[in-house]
């Protein structure tokens, strides 16, 4: 009896994730598709004019689609060298000591700051000495955003890696030693590949988390509905326009808001997806 | 307390959001729970009128500042008393609903604030204003902006405006403005909650603007009053209709609404070209169904929404206005608005006697 009763309620309490996920996009897709539906959605995800006129509004995704993807592919470039030496001091060099314990304790409560206090503080103390080093003369901008995404991804990148490079194979390091390898080489030629693919799937798992993020993001970027000429040039990310115009928008523009989320939803799915498999593989191999 | 155990006792009235007890002040009838919707730029000055007024009239009142589109799409879908609107309804919104009644509810003005080293006094004109914002102005020594300011030293530095990123009413009054000064303008951005500027950098709500200005030296950008007087931004002072430099203050932004006002309260008062008026001026409104019976609204809530605008018109509420950094609303506006609630009914019979 009590087994049955068990069986119900896990059977509901797993049955429910799917049904909300399931919901959430048959409600991103009804509501997305009137403005599919206008523009259509090849015209949607390549133009790039953003414009409220009234009677003649045209909307399209591009500017923030590559905003998106500019942050996020210039956080992970910052990310790797504050990341990848992390990984391989707690993963490799002082491996169960003490220090690396508080390393990584210290890395991991990176992530657990609230995104708001890193936008703070990108404005209040990144922004200006953006300005004072004269890269950019308003501060804001895709590198100013991309920075502190990439300090806020780095606890993501680097706990992941350093299990991966925890997990090889002392036999296989040994070897390597007493072939007379030094430590560098062991770590190039044993650590990487053996781990490689495992430290590939926690980049992509931290890229998932970056191309979501929105508070840092609308705070840092500028908001301007261009696509970014350069780096140092202000924009708006897929995350940041929503934020931004969600408020008052209504009919074609709320519904080409929802269309970007729900792009934004299936490239964090697609990038989540590939990060699974390829920690999956890593595993087995 | 007696409140609150009361109405777990009577769920079916719980329910029906209606709390119980009485106020001598109200006429006898039960408090209500008023609840309303829209324009974040009169919080402030909401946040202290409710107060009173639940004070005073025993009726509570809950506003959400989801900015003006949504209270009004709130309104539409009839999930509201009231809806708080920087913008009154256009003559296609007003066809697609019942009739409705907007009741003015206090002034404000749009500043247009700058950070310039050593700069504490700055003069500009509606049309320079425009080319600065349409980027045509690219320089602080522009020939057009020394000329408006022979005493002042302007540094030979790039203008990097700053603007709203989220749909606003203080960018509608900015713009409506603009719309009227200058036919570049009107041709090229025209007015809106959101306009394509084509230069500078934008940050989401009035703190946000505020903040980017405060921070970073060379930048303009258009913060609403009641924001920039609490927060003591440096602004420019803008020429009128009559060719007065003229500061953003209670007085003048009062004065921008001593000309002529339509019955129904429904205009832009800004390029006003009374005396001493400030011109960016605005109202801010709340709008009402002028049929209070929709949505099982009960008669006594019809009732008490009408009593908190009458509140709200009041000398008591208007003089509050000054102290939270708004204008209060002259006596004709006063007097248009009240002929206004007398015409809002409940199944077809007037409230107000």
């Amino acid at each position: 009896m009590n087994d049955k009763l068990y069986r119900i309620i896990l059977f509901v309490a797993a049955l429910a994730m799917p049904i909300v996920c399931g919901g959430v996009v048959y409600a991103l897709v009804t509501d997305a598709y009137d403005a599919f539906e206008h523009f259509g959605f090849l015209n949607f995800i390549t133009s790039s004019e953003w414009s409220y006129t009234e009677g003649a509004e045209q909307y399209g995704a591009l500017p923030f689609i590559t905003g998106t993807l500019m942050t996020t592919m210039l956080a992970l470039l910052f990310c790797i060298p504050f990341s990848l030496p992390v990984a391989l001091f707690v993963g490799e060099y002082f491996k169960g000591t003490k220090i690396a314990s508080v390393l990584s304790t210290v890395t991991d409560l990176l992530a657990g700051i609230p995104s708001i206090i890193y936008g703070l503080w990108g404005f209040y103390t990144l922004r200006p000495i953006i300005m004072a080093l004269n890269i950019s003369p308003q501060g804001s901008g895709v590198l100013t955003a991309s920075l502190v995404l990439a300090i806020m991804i780095v606890p993501y990148a680097a706990s992941l890696s350093a299990e991966f490079i925890k997990m090889v194979p002392n036999d296989l390091k040994e070897g390597a030693y007493s072939l007379g390898a030094t430590r560098a080489e062991v770590v190039r030629k044993v650590i990487f590949p053996v781990a490689g693919s495992g430290i590939f799937s926690s980049y992509v798992l931290a890229i998932g988390r970056a191309l979501g993020e929105t508070m840092t993001v609308t705070m840092l970027i500028g908001n301007t509905n261009n696509i970014p000429d350069s780096i140092t040039s202000t924009g708006n990310s897929m995350a940041s326009i929503i934020a931004n115009q969600f408020g008052e928008a209504d009919d074609l523009r709320l519904s080409s808001l929802i269309a970007i989320g729900l792009i934004l939803f299936l490239i964090t799915a697609l990038i989540n997806m590939v990060g699974k498999i390829m920690i999956k593989h890593a595993r087995i191999a | 307390m007696k409140k609150i155990f009361k109405s777990i006792m009577t769920l079916t009235v719980a329910v029906a959001m209606v709390s119980c007890g009485g106020s001598a002040t109200n006429g006898g009838r039960e408090a209500q729970e008023l609840s309303g919707a829209g324009a974040t730029f009169p919080l402030p000055f909401y946040n202290v009128v409710f107060e009173n007024f639940a004070q005073v009239n025993g009726d509570a009142v809950a506003y959400g500042g989801i900015g003006s589109g949504g209270g009004v799409r709130n309104l539409r879908d009839k999930i509201v008393d009231f809806a708080g609107s920087d913008a009154f309804l256009t003559d296609k919104e007003m066809t697609e609903m019942p009739p409705v009644v907007h009741v003015p509810t206090c002034m404000g003005a749009v500043v247009v604030a700058y950070n310039l080293d050593g700069v504490e006094d700055l003069k500009l004109t509606g049309e320079v204003v425009a080319d600065i914002f349409a980027g045509e102005i690219k320089m602080w020594n522009d020939e057009r902006l020394v000329a408006l300011n022979p005493d002042v030293t302007l540094p030979a530095e790039a203008i990097i405006p700053v603007f709203r990123s989220d749909g606003s009413g203080t960018t509608f009054v900015f713009t409506d403005y603009l719309t009227k000064v200058s036919p570049m303008w009107k041709d090229k951005f025209g007015a809106g909650k959101s306009v394509n500027f084509p230069s500078g950098q934008a940050a989401k709500g009035n703190p946000g603007v505020a903040g980017v200005i405060k921070q970073t030296r060379n930048t303009i950008g258009y913060v609403g009053s009641e924001y920039a007087f609490a927060q003591k931004i440096p602004y420019a002072t803008i020429r009128n209709q009559r060719g007065e430099f003229v500061a953003p203050d209670a007085n003048s932004i009062s004065a921008a609404a001593s000309g002529a006002i339509p019955a129904d309260t429904r205009c832009s008062i800004t390029n006003s070209d009374a005396v001493g008026a400030y011109p960016i001026s605005t109202f801010t409104w709340m709008i009402i169904y002028k049929e209070q019976n929709y949505s099982d609204r009960s008669k006594e809530q019809a009732a008490a929404t009408l009593d908190l605008l009458k509140y709200i018109l009041s000398d008591e509420a208007q003089s509050i206005t000054s102290e939270v950094h708004y204008a209060p609303l002259p006596a004709k506006v006063k007097e248009l608005s009240t002929a206004n609630l007398k015409a809002v009914t409940y199944d077809g019979v007037a409230i107000l006697q």
